[in-house]
């Protein structure tokens, strides 16, 4: 529907709805629908009235207020944006790059995997591939060994179970029926588990440059181990590898892995990469109920408060956060930035991740703690 | 999308508060009209906030003032369609079949069934108000099975095919936010962040709440929890927790202890954890000084 065919004093609200969307605030037709019926109902008296009907309809999260009445003030006070706006505008957007199939074109071109001139970041894989053998048998133990240790969740499904604490009246009445009333045993019920989730952002950044390798082939052992797994690098742009990682054969699902990555090495922007996964909401969808898993050294140039902000919030979506730390090799391991002392109230476990070998373990034996 | 522009004699914010404030709940102005606009369009209202702001009390408060019976269902984690929409009475049904011997018997009449908060609310729209509470405890499947419930208000029951409900029922539904809830849910709703009250508000219900608390006593309270909500505690005081420490001190200063020290001897209803305790306690006395002033 164009603005035109609108009711005249309609079209602000659609376009309000509108702006929202444009900054990133989730509004569904519903909501403007509902937004439009809140001002009729209230008289609206006043600007207040306005505004009030707007928070209780379009629902904009609480940390995302000020923003929210900023444009608000925008579109109905005609106030400028400028004075208002919390967040520094960012010099540049982080872009967010899909690898599945109609979504944006990864940075370099696919065919180059096989041909003579390498991508430098496969290149560079495959130089430091014999850097740690040991390593392959780390990796093939844990994909012996995941499927099994890996988190469940409880699904809404029941299913037969001997220790169940709910009786299986269904099944008893139809034994029941069968034997003409009689009650030879009393089937239970119990709901039955599913493997949770598992989302693995991995820091490619320069500072990481030693691990990057091990980690992504711990990322293709845990793909082989469990079907519900996401995986995303997060360096100057944040990719998501999950279906190059597919690749039965390593070295293959490596070097695609690679070609997609076009931030080997670079600067660090932890924060806004973050940022930008939670973002979009497709993605921000598989950190739900999820067992994270962060490989980073947690090293923030600049301001550290997006990636602070970056961590709580993901810390509200997930089901846990395991943090493993290239530098946190000792036992008695302190965070030393202020960035990394401040997201550990939001992280569950905060780990050794030196090698290939270390992530298997930590992995294998993470248990969330207590809420 | 049906409008109702007045239920039960609500036909504005302000006779929402009004109504509200004679079930001893004082709702701020957003509140009100969440909860006006909520009732109006027949959309669940989502109350979010921090515990004890008094997201339960405002549903309790709702409830009474619409004159209607609260049906209250408290999420945990595990908590499924059993438990929250019906089950079927199955010892009873055996019981029938054995009684009933070679004759018909119809075992999923309505004897047999057991109504839980859900279902009830669906059967009684108009006497009701169904409180579905820390939703945020439940499973994300949960609340996915609830967006169902709450966008067309109808349960299908197999033996007995859809049950639907005659008008939208009032919906209330709080979450403490200790995770993020789903956008669709968000959706669905009317929507209010409910804070802590300002102090004069505060000082208000805590007169309101507390009958035998003198004014000054009262403001002296509200002064001192506001500053103990300013410390990094692990539980910032709720309102019920202002309202107990007014009446604990005032009992305790009608047994004769002196102001100051009643205060003190009463914090233990106010800050119920001991870490918080223990970092409170030397800056007790400034905190009390101060709220003096």
């Amino acid at each position: 529907m164009s603005a035109e065919s609108l009711p005249r004093p309609i079209v602000p609200f659609v376009e309000f709805a509108t702006l929202l969307r444009g900054e990133g605030f989730a509004v569904a037709p519903e909501q403007t629908r509902s937004f439009v019926a809140a001002v009729g109902l209230l008289g609206p008296r006043s600007m207040e009235d306005v505004h009030r009907a707007a928070v209780a309809t379009l629902a904009p999260p609480p940390e995302r207020r000020e923003e929210f009445d900023a444009l608000f003030r925008l579109l109905f006070l005609g106030q400028g944006l400028a004075a208002t706006a919390p967040g520094a505008p960012e010099e540049e957007e982080l872009e967010a790059y899909d690898d599945r199939d109609g979504g944006l074109e990864p940075p370099e071109p696919e065919e180059a995997e096989e041909a003579g001139g390498a991508p430098s970041g496969a290149e560079r894989l495959f130089d430091r591939r014999f850097a740690e053998l040991s390593e392959a048998e780390a990796l093939r133990r844990f994909r012996r060994r995941a499927p099994r240790a890996l988190p469940l969740r409880l699904s809404r499904r029941l299913g037969p179970s001997k220790g169940g604490r709910r009786l299986d009246m269904r099944r008893s009445l139809r034994d029941a029926v069968k034997r003409d009333g009689e009650l030879l045993a009393l089937p239970a019920l119990a709901r039955r588990r599913t493997r949770r989730r598992v989302l693995l952002l991995i820091d490619v950044s320069g500072s990481m440059k030693e691990q990057t390798d091990g980690y992504l082939r711990f990322a293709h052992s845990l793909s082989r181990a469990t079907d519900r797994l996401e995986v995303f690098t997060l360096g100057t742009r944040l990719t998501r590898i999950t279906r190059a990682l597919r690749r039965r054969n390593p070295d293959q699902a490596l070097a695609l892995a690679s070609t997609l990555v076009a931030d080997w090495d670079g600067g660090t922007r932890l924060g806004d990469a973050l940022q930008a996964f939670l973002a979009v909401p497709r993605f921000a969808g598989f950190a739900r109920g999820a067992l994270c898993v962060m490989l980073s050294d947690g090293l923030e140039r600049g301001d550290p408060a997006a990636m602070i902000d970056g961590v709580e919030r993901l810390s509200r979506l997930a089901w846990a956060i395991l943090w493993l730390n290239p530098l946190a090799s000792g036992p008695g391991y302190r965070p030393e930035t202020s960035a990394l002392a401040a997201v550990l109230p939001f992280v569950d476990r905060l780990g050794d991740g030196s090698s290939a070998a270390r992530l298997c373990d930590e992995v294998l034996t993470f248990e969330r703690r207590a809420a | 999308m049906a409008i109702r522009r007045s239920i039960v004699g609500i036909d504005s914010p302000d006779r929402l508060a009004g109504a509200l404030r004679d079930a001893q709940y004082l709702a701020d102005d957003g509140l009100a009209t969440a909860g006006y606009l909520a009732l109006a369009l027949g959309k669940p209202l989502l109350l979010e906030g921090a515990p004890g702001v008094g997201k339960t009390e405002g549903a309790k408060a709702l409830a009474s003032s619409l004159g209607r019976q609260l049906l209250r269902l408290q999420c945990y984690e595990g908590i499924d369609a059993a438990h929250a929409l019906y089950e079927w009475n199955y010892p009873r049904q055996m019981l029938a079949i054995r009684q009933a011997g070679e004759d018909y018997v119809n075992i999923y009449a309505d004897d047999f069934l057991i109504a839980r908060p859900m279902l009830e609310a669906l059967r009684h729209p108009s006497d009701t108000v169904l409180l579905i509470d820390e939703i945020d405890r439940a499973d994300h499947e949960f609340e996915a099975f609830l967006l169902e419930f709450l966008s067309d208000f109808s349960i299908s029951i197999p033996e007995r095919g859809t049950i639907r409900a005659q008008e939208h029922p009032v919906v209330i539904l709080t979450s403490n936010r200790t995770r993020e809830l789903h956008e669709a849910l968000r959706r669905r709703c009317v929507y209010h962040w409910i804070d802590y009250p300002d102090p004069t508000r505060e000082a208000e219900i805590v007169m309101m709440r507390a009958s035998q608390v003198a004014r000054d006593t009262a403001w002296r309270v509200v002064a001192a929890v506001g500053a103990l909500r300013r410390e990094p505690l692990a539980k910032a005081p709720g309102v019920a927790e202002t309202v107990e420490w007014a009446e604990a001190a005032t009992l305790l200063h009608e047994q004769g202890a002196p102001w100051p020290t009643a205060f003190k001897r009463a914090v233990g209803v106010v800050l119920k954890d001991q870490d918080d305790l223990a970092f409170i306690e030397p800056r007790l006395d400034r905190i009390l000084d101060e709220s003096a002033a």
